[in-house]
Protein backbone atom coordinates (compact mmCIF):
# COMPACT_ATOMS: atom_id res chain seq x y z
CA UNK A 1 0.00 0.00 0.00
CA UNK A 2 1.53 3.66 -0.91
CA UNK A 3 1.80 5.99 1.76
CA UNK A 4 -0.08 9.51 2.28
CA UNK A 5 1.94 12.29 0.08
CA UNK A 6 2.06 15.00 3.00
CA UNK A 7 3.49 19.08 2.90
CA UNK A 8 6.54 18.69 5.10
CA UNK A 9 5.02 22.83 5.60
CA UNK A 10 1.39 23.94 5.05
CA UNK A 11 1.12 26.81 2.56
CA UNK A 12 4.01 27.00 0.95
CA UNK A 13 4.09 25.81 -2.69
CA UNK A 14 0.98 23.32 -4.22
CA UNK A 15 1.26 19.58 -4.21
CA UNK A 16 0.74 19.50 -8.28
CA UNK A 17 3.53 16.90 -9.03
CA UNK A 18 3.44 17.57 -12.60
CA UNK A 19 3.75 21.67 -12.19
CA UNK A 20 4.42 22.72 -8.15
CA UNK A 21 4.40 26.37 -7.36
CA UNK A 22 6.02 27.89 -4.56
CA UNK A 23 3.60 30.11 -3.01
CA UNK A 24 4.91 33.28 -1.96
CA UNK A 25 3.60 37.10 -1.32
CA UNK A 26 3.21 40.14 -3.20
CA UNK A 27 3.06 43.66 -1.86
CA UNK A 28 -0.22 45.32 -3.26
CA UNK A 29 1.77 48.58 -2.55
CA UNK A 30 5.03 48.33 -4.16
CA UNK A 31 4.60 45.17 -5.94
CA UNK A 32 7.74 43.52 -4.20
CA UNK A 33 7.65 39.52 -3.86
CA UNK A 34 7.98 37.83 -0.48
CA UNK A 35 8.48 34.21 -0.05
CA UNK A 36 7.52 32.35 2.66
CA UNK A 37 4.80 35.55 2.02
CA UNK A 38 5.06 36.30 6.43
CA UNK A 39 8.03 34.94 6.63
CA UNK A 40 10.95 37.42 5.25
CA UNK A 41 12.24 40.83 5.46
CA UNK A 42 9.89 43.31 5.68
CA UNK A 43 9.40 47.12 3.45
CA UNK A 44 8.59 49.89 5.61
CA UNK A 45 6.69 51.19 2.65
CA UNK A 46 4.43 48.04 3.07
CA UNK A 47 2.16 47.48 6.49
CA UNK A 48 4.00 44.90 7.55
CA UNK A 49 2.57 41.42 6.11
CA UNK A 50 -1.08 43.27 5.77
CA UNK A 51 -0.54 44.48 2.62
CA UNK A 52 0.46 41.04 0.98
CA UNK A 53 -1.72 38.78 -1.20
CA UNK A 54 -0.71 35.18 -2.10
CA UNK A 55 1.38 34.71 -5.77
CA UNK A 56 2.33 31.95 -7.39
CA UNK A 57 5.95 32.53 -7.96
CA UNK A 58 8.02 30.94 -10.98
CA UNK A 59 8.59 27.70 -11.45
CA UNK A 60 11.73 28.52 -13.43
CA UNK A 61 15.27 30.05 -12.35
CA UNK A 62 18.64 30.41 -12.30
CA UNK A 63 21.60 29.26 -10.19
CA UNK A 64 22.72 32.08 -7.99
CA UNK A 65 24.58 29.83 -5.83
CA UNK A 66 25.29 26.37 -4.55
CA UNK A 67 27.10 23.83 -1.94
CA UNK A 68 26.92 20.75 -0.43
CA UNK A 69 25.76 19.36 2.72
CA UNK A 70 28.62 16.92 2.60
CA UNK A 71 27.75 16.29 6.60
CA UNK A 72 24.52 15.33 8.10
CA UNK A 73 22.74 18.53 8.91
CA UNK A 74 21.28 19.10 12.67
CA UNK A 75 17.72 18.75 13.86
CA UNK A 76 14.95 19.08 13.36
CA UNK A 77 16.25 17.83 9.55
CA UNK A 78 15.58 14.05 9.32
CA UNK A 79 18.35 11.96 7.98
CA UNK A 80 16.96 8.94 6.18
CA UNK A 81 19.35 6.45 6.86
CA UNK A 82 22.16 5.98 5.46
CA UNK A 83 22.91 9.48 5.03
CA UNK A 84 23.71 11.19 1.23
CA UNK A 85 25.03 13.81 1.05
CA UNK A 86 23.25 16.52 -1.11
CA UNK A 87 23.77 19.87 -3.07
CA UNK A 88 21.46 23.06 -2.15
CA UNK A 89 21.13 25.72 -4.58
CA UNK A 90 20.02 29.09 -4.10
CA UNK A 91 18.16 30.01 -7.35
CA UNK A 92 17.55 33.46 -8.57
CA UNK A 93 13.95 34.00 -10.07
CA UNK A 94 13.84 36.84 -12.72
CA UNK A 95 10.33 38.42 -12.45
CA UNK A 96 10.51 38.33 -9.02
CA UNK A 97 13.85 39.16 -8.17
CA UNK A 98 14.20 37.40 -5.46
CA UNK A 99 16.66 34.23 -4.86
CA UNK A 100 15.43 30.67 -3.21
CA UNK A 101 17.06 27.90 -1.61
CA UNK A 102 16.32 24.27 -2.38
CA UNK A 103 18.43 21.42 -2.18
CA UNK A 104 18.56 19.95 -5.81
CA UNK A 105 17.02 16.74 -6.62
CA UNK A 106 19.11 13.10 -5.94
CA UNK A 107 21.69 12.44 -8.65
CA UNK A 108 22.61 15.68 -8.92
CA UNK A 109 26.08 16.76 -8.24
CA UNK A 110 28.14 19.74 -8.08
CA UNK A 111 29.85 18.92 -11.16
CA UNK A 112 26.73 18.85 -13.31
CA UNK A 113 25.71 22.72 -12.24
CA UNK A 114 27.42 26.27 -11.88
CA UNK A 115 25.96 29.25 -11.11
CA UNK A 116 23.73 30.23 -14.05
CA UNK A 117 22.43 26.94 -14.57
CA UNK A 118 18.65 27.29 -15.23
CA UNK A 119 16.62 25.12 -13.02
CA UNK A 120 12.72 23.96 -12.36
CA UNK A 121 11.54 23.51 -9.81
CA UNK A 122 10.31 20.01 -8.60
CA UNK A 123 9.16 18.05 -5.62
CA UNK A 124 10.01 15.13 -4.04
CA UNK A 125 10.04 13.23 -0.34
CA UNK A 126 11.93 14.83 2.39
CA UNK A 127 11.47 12.00 4.74
CA UNK A 128 9.14 9.11 5.64
CA UNK A 129 7.27 7.32 8.60
CA UNK A 130 5.33 4.25 8.60
CA UNK A 131 1.95 5.91 7.18
CA UNK A 132 3.22 9.24 5.61
CA UNK A 133 5.81 10.26 3.11
CA UNK A 134 6.69 14.05 3.75
CA UNK A 135 7.18 16.25 0.79
CA UNK A 136 8.99 19.28 0.17
CA UNK A 137 10.08 21.64 -3.05
CA UNK A 138 13.47 20.37 -4.48
CA UNK A 139 15.79 22.46 -7.68
CA UNK A 140 15.74 19.78 -11.05
CA UNK A 141 17.75 20.29 -14.17
CA UNK A 142 15.60 21.92 -16.75
CA UNK B 1 32.66 64.44 18.78
CA UNK B 2 34.81 63.62 22.17
CA UNK B 3 31.67 63.24 23.78
CA UNK B 4 30.36 60.70 22.45
CA UNK B 5 33.59 58.38 23.60
CA UNK B 6 34.10 56.03 26.62
CA UNK B 7 37.75 54.36 27.55
CA UNK B 8 38.18 51.14 27.99
CA UNK B 9 40.17 50.61 31.41
CA UNK B 10 40.45 47.19 31.18
CA UNK B 11 39.93 44.03 28.99
CA UNK B 12 40.64 40.33 30.21
CA UNK B 13 39.58 36.91 28.26
CA UNK B 14 39.60 33.43 29.07
CA UNK B 15 41.37 31.11 26.67
CA UNK B 16 39.18 29.38 24.20
CA UNK B 17 38.71 26.06 23.58
CA UNK B 18 36.83 22.89 25.14
CA UNK B 19 36.39 23.36 28.84
CA UNK B 20 33.79 20.40 29.77
CA UNK B 21 34.86 20.55 32.91
CA UNK B 22 33.71 24.08 33.92
CA UNK B 23 30.41 26.01 33.29
CA UNK B 24 30.31 29.36 30.88
CA UNK B 25 29.80 30.86 34.13
CA UNK B 26 32.81 30.37 35.44
CA UNK B 27 34.46 31.18 31.96
CA UNK B 28 32.75 34.48 31.87
CA UNK B 29 33.59 35.07 35.75
CA UNK B 30 37.80 34.36 35.04
CA UNK B 31 37.03 36.79 31.77
CA UNK B 32 36.15 39.66 34.02
CA UNK B 33 38.60 39.47 36.47
CA UNK B 34 41.34 38.92 34.40
CA UNK B 35 39.48 42.89 32.97
CA UNK B 36 39.04 43.79 36.49
CA UNK B 37 42.82 43.46 37.06
CA UNK B 38 43.59 45.38 33.71
CA UNK B 39 41.44 47.83 34.63
CA UNK B 40 43.33 48.13 38.85
CA UNK B 41 39.51 48.25 39.81
CA UNK B 42 38.17 46.60 42.60
CA UNK B 43 34.55 44.83 41.86
CA UNK B 44 32.65 46.71 44.06
CA UNK B 45 33.53 49.60 42.46
CA UNK B 46 31.37 48.58 39.01
CA UNK B 47 28.25 50.26 39.22
CA UNK B 48 27.23 48.67 36.37
CA UNK B 49 27.30 45.10 34.92
CA UNK B 50 26.44 44.51 31.31
CA UNK B 51 26.07 40.90 30.61
CA UNK B 52 26.25 39.02 26.96
CA UNK B 53 23.50 36.01 27.53
CA UNK B 54 23.88 32.71 25.83
CA UNK B 55 20.94 30.89 24.65
CA UNK B 56 22.06 27.00 25.17
CA UNK B 57 22.76 27.10 29.04
CA UNK B 58 19.35 27.29 30.60
CA UNK B 59 17.63 29.73 32.86
CA UNK B 60 21.08 31.34 33.58
CA UNK B 61 22.18 31.90 30.47
CA UNK B 62 18.93 33.83 29.80
CA UNK B 63 19.65 36.26 32.69
CA UNK B 64 23.74 36.19 32.43
CA UNK B 65 24.01 40.12 34.25
CA UNK B 66 22.86 38.79 37.48
CA UNK B 67 24.26 35.36 37.28
CA UNK B 68 27.63 36.71 36.59
CA UNK B 69 27.13 39.45 39.54
CA UNK B 70 26.07 36.88 41.50
CA UNK B 71 29.29 34.75 40.96
CA UNK B 72 31.42 37.89 41.51
CA UNK B 73 29.19 38.49 44.82
CA UNK B 74 26.38 40.71 44.56
CA UNK B 75 27.07 43.96 45.60
CA UNK B 76 23.87 45.81 44.36
CA UNK B 77 25.51 47.60 41.08
CA UNK B 78 22.47 47.98 38.13
CA UNK B 79 22.50 45.33 35.43
CA UNK B 80 21.09 44.99 31.92
CA UNK B 81 21.23 41.26 30.01
CA UNK B 82 20.90 41.25 26.38
CA UNK B 83 20.68 38.91 23.64
CA UNK B 84 21.44 39.76 20.07
CA UNK B 85 23.02 36.32 18.65
CA UNK B 86 26.56 36.69 17.43
CA UNK B 87 25.95 40.89 17.98
CA UNK B 88 25.29 40.55 22.22
CA UNK B 89 28.69 41.12 22.42
CA UNK B 90 28.32 44.85 20.83
CA UNK B 91 24.94 45.28 22.24
CA UNK B 92 25.76 44.86 25.94
CA UNK B 93 28.77 47.01 25.14
CA UNK B 94 26.50 50.10 23.54
CA UNK B 95 24.18 49.37 26.85
CA UNK B 96 26.80 50.30 29.25
CA UNK B 97 28.41 53.44 26.84
CA UNK B 98 24.51 54.58 27.38
CA UNK B 99 25.02 54.42 31.11
CA UNK B 100 27.96 56.11 30.89
CA UNK B 101 27.48 58.62 28.57
CA UNK B 102 23.97 59.77 29.92
CA UNK B 103 25.87 60.12 33.15
CA UNK B 104 23.71 57.48 35.45
CA UNK B 105 27.20 55.66 35.95
CA UNK B 106 30.85 56.13 35.73
CA UNK B 107 32.78 52.60 35.12
CA UNK B 108 31.21 49.39 34.05
CA UNK B 109 31.95 45.61 33.94
CA UNK B 110 30.86 44.00 30.10
CA UNK B 111 30.87 40.11 29.94
CA UNK B 112 30.15 38.08 27.43
CA UNK B 113 31.02 33.97 28.02
CA UNK B 114 29.47 30.35 26.45
CA UNK B 115 30.17 26.73 26.74
CA UNK B 116 28.54 25.02 23.87
CA UNK B 117 28.51 21.51 22.42
CA UNK B 118 30.25 19.76 19.97
CA UNK B 119 29.87 20.24 16.42
CA UNK B 120 27.52 22.67 14.14
CA UNK B 121 25.19 24.84 16.01
CA UNK B 122 21.76 23.53 15.72
CA UNK B 123 18.33 25.31 16.22
CA UNK B 124 16.87 25.08 20.11
CA UNK B 125 14.48 22.36 20.16
CA UNK B 126 11.21 22.09 20.03
CA UNK B 127 8.47 22.31 17.09
CA UNK B 128 8.34 25.82 15.35
CA UNK B 129 7.48 25.48 11.61
CA UNK B 130 6.61 29.79 11.94
CA UNK B 131 10.70 30.11 12.93
CA UNK B 132 12.85 30.25 9.71
CA UNK B 133 15.49 29.28 11.56
CA UNK B 134 14.26 26.30 12.28
CA UNK B 135 12.25 25.54 8.91
CA UNK B 136 15.65 26.30 6.75
CA UNK B 137 17.31 23.02 9.15
CA UNK B 138 13.62 21.18 9.11
CA UNK B 139 12.96 21.69 4.92
CA UNK B 140 16.25 21.13 3.24
CA UNK B 141 19.02 21.06 6.05
CA UNK B 142 20.68 24.37 5.27
CA UNK B 143 23.02 25.10 8.16
CA UNK B 144 25.76 27.69 8.72
CA UNK B 145 28.45 26.43 6.99
CA UNK B 146 25.85 25.96 3.82
CA UNK B 147 25.80 29.59 3.54
CA UNK B 148 29.68 29.98 3.38
CA UNK B 149 29.62 27.37 0.67
CA UNK B 150 27.55 29.56 -1.22
CA UNK B 151 29.14 32.92 -0.64
CA UNK B 152 32.43 31.11 -1.81
CA UNK B 153 31.15 29.41 -4.96
CA UNK B 154 29.78 32.94 -5.40
CA UNK B 155 33.02 34.31 -5.34
CA UNK B 156 34.46 31.98 -7.59
CA UNK B 157 32.04 32.71 -10.30
CA UNK B 158 32.14 36.16 -10.58
CA UNK B 159 35.52 37.46 -9.34
CA UNK B 160 37.76 34.01 -10.55
CA UNK B 161 38.21 33.52 -6.50
CA UNK B 162 40.30 29.87 -6.06
CA UNK B 163 39.81 27.34 -3.65
CA UNK B 164 43.65 28.09 -2.87
CA UNK B 165 43.13 31.89 -2.57
CA UNK B 166 40.37 31.07 0.32
CA UNK B 167 43.28 28.16 1.91
CA UNK B 168 45.31 31.35 2.46
CA UNK B 169 42.97 33.08 4.23
CA UNK B 170 42.93 30.18 6.38
CA UNK B 171 46.76 30.25 6.52
CA UNK B 172 47.66 33.62 7.11
CA UNK B 173 44.90 33.34 10.20
CA UNK B 174 46.74 30.24 11.57
CA UNK B 175 49.83 32.47 11.42
CA UNK B 176 48.61 35.58 13.24
CA UNK B 177 46.95 33.19 16.44
CA UNK B 178 49.83 30.96 16.53
CA UNK B 179 51.33 33.30 19.15
CA UNK B 180 47.79 34.34 20.58
CA UNK B 181 47.49 33.09 24.37
CA UNK B 182 43.89 32.83 24.14
CA UNK B 183 43.34 31.36 20.80
CA UNK B 184 42.12 28.03 20.68
CA UNK B 185 44.54 26.74 17.99
CA UNK B 186 48.01 27.84 18.04
CA UNK B 187 49.11 25.17 14.71
CA UNK B 188 50.32 27.00 11.78
CA UNK B 189 48.46 25.49 9.01
CA UNK B 190 49.94 24.99 4.67
CA UNK B 191 47.44 25.34 2.06
CA UNK B 192 48.29 21.81 1.72
CA UNK B 193 47.23 20.55 5.03
CA UNK B 194 43.61 22.71 4.08
CA UNK B 195 43.52 21.31 0.71
CA UNK B 196 43.58 17.76 2.89
CA UNK B 197 41.00 18.32 5.13
CA UNK B 198 37.72 16.96 4.00
CA UNK B 199 35.03 19.27 2.29
CA UNK B 200 32.01 20.23 4.62
CA UNK B 201 30.14 22.67 1.87
CA UNK B 202 31.80 22.94 -1.36
CA UNK B 203 34.18 24.29 -1.90
CA UNK B 204 34.95 24.57 2.01
CA UNK B 205 36.92 22.66 3.59
CA UNK B 206 36.81 21.80 7.68
CA UNK B 207 39.62 23.37 8.12
CA UNK B 208 37.95 26.67 6.73
CA UNK B 209 34.99 26.87 8.41
CA UNK B 210 35.21 28.31 12.19
CA UNK B 211 34.89 25.70 15.08
CA UNK B 212 32.14 25.79 18.31
CA UNK B 213 34.23 26.97 20.87
CA UNK B 214 34.07 27.67 25.07
CA UNK B 215 35.73 30.99 25.70
CA UNK B 216 34.70 34.56 27.64
CA UNK B 217 35.82 37.90 26.93
CA UNK B 218 35.06 41.29 28.95
CA UNK B 219 35.77 44.46 29.53
CA UNK B 220 35.97 47.67 32.25
CA UNK B 221 35.03 50.62 30.42
CA UNK B 222 34.02 53.70 32.18
CA UNK B 223 33.79 57.99 31.27
CA UNK B 224 36.87 59.56 30.33
CA UNK B 225 36.16 61.91 33.03
CA UNK B 226 36.27 58.35 35.58
CA UNK B 227 39.90 57.38 33.39
CA UNK B 228 41.64 60.88 34.29
CA UNK B 229 40.87 60.86 38.29
CA UNK B 230 42.16 57.48 38.29
CA UNK B 231 45.34 58.83 36.85
CA UNK B 232 44.79 56.38 33.44
CA UNK B 233 47.13 58.68 31.09
CA UNK B 234 45.58 58.33 27.32
CA UNK B 235 43.16 55.61 27.50
CA UNK B 236 42.04 53.46 24.67
CA UNK B 237 38.75 54.84 23.73
CA UNK B 238 35.20 53.58 21.83
CA UNK B 239 34.79 56.22 19.52
CA UNK B 240 32.27 54.44 17.69
CA UNK B 241 29.77 51.63 18.09
CA UNK B 242 26.64 50.12 15.05
CA UNK B 243 23.93 48.51 16.22
CA UNK B 244 22.01 49.39 13.17
CA UNK B 245 19.12 46.88 12.00
CA UNK B 246 19.14 46.28 7.89
CA UNK B 247 17.32 48.71 5.78
CA UNK B 248 15.28 46.89 3.21
CA UNK B 249 15.55 44.65 1.51
CA UNK B 250 18.23 42.41 1.98
CA UNK B 251 19.16 41.42 -1.57
CA UNK B 252 22.06 39.23 -0.19
CA UNK B 253 20.21 35.54 0.99
CA UNK B 254 21.41 35.43 4.57
CA UNK B 255 21.19 33.19 7.64
CA UNK B 256 18.97 32.35 8.79
CA UNK B 257 16.48 33.26 5.68
CA UNK B 258 16.36 30.40 2.80
CA UNK B 259 14.85 33.59 0.78
CA UNK B 260 16.74 36.26 -0.30
CA UNK B 261 14.30 39.22 0.09
CA UNK B 262 13.03 40.40 -3.48
CA UNK B 263 15.21 43.64 -4.98
CA UNK B 264 11.79 43.81 -7.23
CA UNK B 265 10.80 47.51 -5.97
CA UNK B 266 14.31 48.94 -5.26
CA UNK B 267 16.47 47.52 -8.56
CA UNK B 268 19.67 47.15 -6.37
CA UNK B 269 20.74 43.75 -6.18
CA UNK B 270 23.65 43.75 -4.03
CA UNK B 271 21.83 45.52 -1.50
CA UNK B 272 23.05 44.28 1.52
CA UNK B 273 22.81 44.76 5.12
CA UNK B 274 26.68 43.73 5.60
CA UNK B 275 27.66 46.76 3.56
CA UNK B 276 25.27 48.65 6.11
CA UNK B 277 26.77 47.66 9.38
CA UNK B 278 30.40 49.37 8.99
CA UNK B 279 28.69 52.53 7.89
CA UNK B 280 27.36 53.71 10.70
CA UNK B 281 30.55 52.82 13.04
CA UNK B 282 32.08 55.04 10.70
CA UNK B 283 29.92 58.02 11.07
CA UNK B 284 29.86 58.08 14.70
CA UNK B 285 33.66 58.07 14.92
CA UNK B 286 34.20 60.88 12.22
CA UNK B 287 36.03 58.52 9.86
CA UNK B 288 36.45 56.66 6.99
CA UNK B 289 38.02 52.76 5.47
CA UNK B 290 41.51 54.48 4.70
CA UNK B 291 41.77 55.59 8.49
CA UNK B 292 41.82 52.15 9.95
CA UNK B 293 44.79 50.75 10.61
CA UNK B 294 43.27 47.23 11.29
CA UNK B 295 40.30 45.14 11.63
CA UNK B 296 38.84 42.37 13.48
CA UNK B 297 36.24 40.78 10.87
CA UNK B 298 34.07 38.11 11.24
CA UNK B 299 35.53 34.97 9.48
CA UNK B 300 33.01 32.14 10.16
CA UNK B 301 34.74 30.86 6.84
CA UNK B 302 38.10 31.63 5.31
CA UNK B 303 36.02 33.20 2.07
CA UNK B 304 33.53 34.59 4.28
CA UNK B 305 37.22 36.94 5.11
CA UNK B 306 37.27 38.13 1.46
CA UNK B 307 33.37 39.13 1.57
CA UNK B 308 33.88 40.90 4.65
CA UNK B 309 37.31 43.43 2.83
CA UNK B 310 34.55 44.59 0.57
CA UNK B 311 31.75 44.81 3.08
CA UNK B 312 33.78 47.65 5.25
CA UNK B 313 34.75 49.56 2.17
CA UNK B 314 38.77 47.98 2.38
CA UNK B 315 38.62 47.14 -1.42
CA UNK B 316 35.92 47.28 -4.32
CA UNK B 317 33.92 44.25 -4.79
CA UNK B 318 35.46 41.58 -6.11
CA UNK B 319 39.16 42.81 -5.00
CA UNK B 320 39.37 40.51 -2.05
CA UNK B 321 41.90 38.72 -3.51
CA UNK B 322 44.42 41.11 -4.77
CA UNK B 323 44.36 42.72 -1.32
CA UNK B 324 45.27 39.48 -0.19
CA UNK B 325 47.79 38.83 -2.06
CA UNK B 326 49.60 41.80 -1.87
CA UNK B 327 49.84 40.80 1.54
CA UNK B 328 47.90 43.68 2.52
CA UNK B 329 45.69 41.93 4.85
CA UNK B 330 48.77 40.36 6.88
CA UNK B 331 50.75 41.41 9.70
CA UNK B 332 52.89 43.94 8.30
CA UNK B 333 51.00 44.64 5.39
CA UNK B 334 48.63 48.16 4.87
CA UNK B 335 46.04 46.95 6.59
CA UNK B 336 46.29 43.50 8.54
CA UNK B 337 42.89 41.68 9.18
CA UNK B 338 42.24 39.01 11.90
CA UNK B 339 45.78 39.88 13.85
CA UNK B 340 44.57 38.26 16.68
CA UNK B 341 43.55 34.99 14.18
CA UNK B 342 40.04 35.56 14.09
CA UNK B 343 37.21 33.16 14.52
CA UNK B 344 39.64 30.63 12.56
CA UNK B 345 41.77 30.64 15.81
CA UNK B 346 39.39 30.89 17.93
CA UNK B 347 36.02 29.46 16.85
CA UNK B 348 32.83 30.58 17.80
CA UNK B 349 31.86 31.78 21.40
CA UNK B 350 28.42 33.78 20.42
CA UNK B 351 28.26 36.09 22.89
CA UNK B 352 31.94 36.38 23.88
CA UNK B 353 32.86 36.99 20.10
CA UNK B 354 31.78 40.33 19.80
CA UNK B 355 33.92 41.58 23.28
CA UNK B 356 36.76 39.05 22.35
CA UNK B 357 37.08 41.45 19.06
CA UNK B 358 37.41 44.74 21.32
CA UNK B 359 40.27 43.48 23.71
CA UNK B 360 42.13 42.70 20.68
CA UNK B 361 41.88 46.05 19.41
CA UNK B 362 42.29 47.70 22.53
CA UNK B 363 45.55 45.24 23.02
CA UNK B 364 47.27 46.39 19.74
CA UNK B 365 46.25 49.68 20.17
CA UNK B 366 48.14 49.45 23.26
CA UNK B 367 50.84 48.00 21.81
CA UNK B 368 50.58 44.65 23.85
CA UNK B 369 49.82 41.98 21.10
CA UNK B 370 52.94 40.17 21.73
CA UNK B 371 54.00 38.21 18.55
CA UNK B 372 51.17 39.58 16.38
CA UNK B 373 51.58 43.38 16.97
CA UNK B 374 50.45 45.71 14.17
CA UNK B 375 53.10 48.41 13.60
CA UNK B 376 52.20 51.26 15.95
CA UNK B 377 47.97 51.27 14.82
CA UNK B 378 46.03 54.33 16.11
CA UNK B 379 42.21 53.14 14.82
CA UNK B 380 40.88 49.85 14.44
CA UNK B 381 37.54 48.36 14.07
CA UNK B 382 35.77 45.42 14.92
CA UNK B 383 32.65 43.94 12.84
CA UNK B 384 30.08 41.30 12.79
CA UNK B 385 26.65 41.34 13.02
CA UNK B 386 23.92 38.46 14.23
CA UNK B 387 21.34 36.59 12.42
CA UNK B 388 17.46 38.15 11.78
CA UNK B 389 19.32 41.47 11.63
CA UNK B 390 21.73 42.74 14.59
CA UNK B 391 24.59 44.97 13.81
CA UNK B 392 27.65 44.69 15.43
CA UNK B 393 30.70 47.01 14.81
CA UNK B 394 33.28 49.24 17.05
CA UNK B 395 35.86 51.74 16.73
CA UNK B 396 39.14 51.97 18.85
CA UNK B 397 41.05 54.47 18.57
CA UNK B 398 43.99 55.78 20.54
Amino acid sequence: MSKNRIPAVESMFTMDFENPQLVGGRSKITGSYYFPKDLSGSDPRGKGSEDREEVFLSTVGTIWSYTTASYPPALPYQIIEPFEPFVISAVELEKENIVICGQMMPGIEVRDIDVGTKVKLALDVLYEDEENEYIVWKWDLL
Amino acid sequence: MTTNEIAVLGVGMHKWGKFPGKTFVDIGVEAGRNALVDAGIEWDEIQFLSGANTVRNGYPGWVSASTFANALGFQGCQIASSYAACASGATALSIARSQILSGICDVALVIGADQVAKGMFAPVPGDRPNDVDWLRFRLMGLSNPAYFGMFARRRMALYGDTEDDFATVKVKNSEHGSSNPNARYAKVFSIDDVNASPVVADPLRLLEICSTSDGGAALVVSSLDYARKKGIKDPVRIAGISTVSPTYPNAIIDMPYFASDSWHSVGDQHHTFKNQIAQHAYKEAGITSTDLDFAEVYDLSSAYELDWYEHIGLCEKGDARNLLHNGDTRLGGKVPVNPSGGLGAFGEAIPAQAIAQVCELTWQLRGQATGRQVDNPQIGMSINYGMFGHGSSVIARV
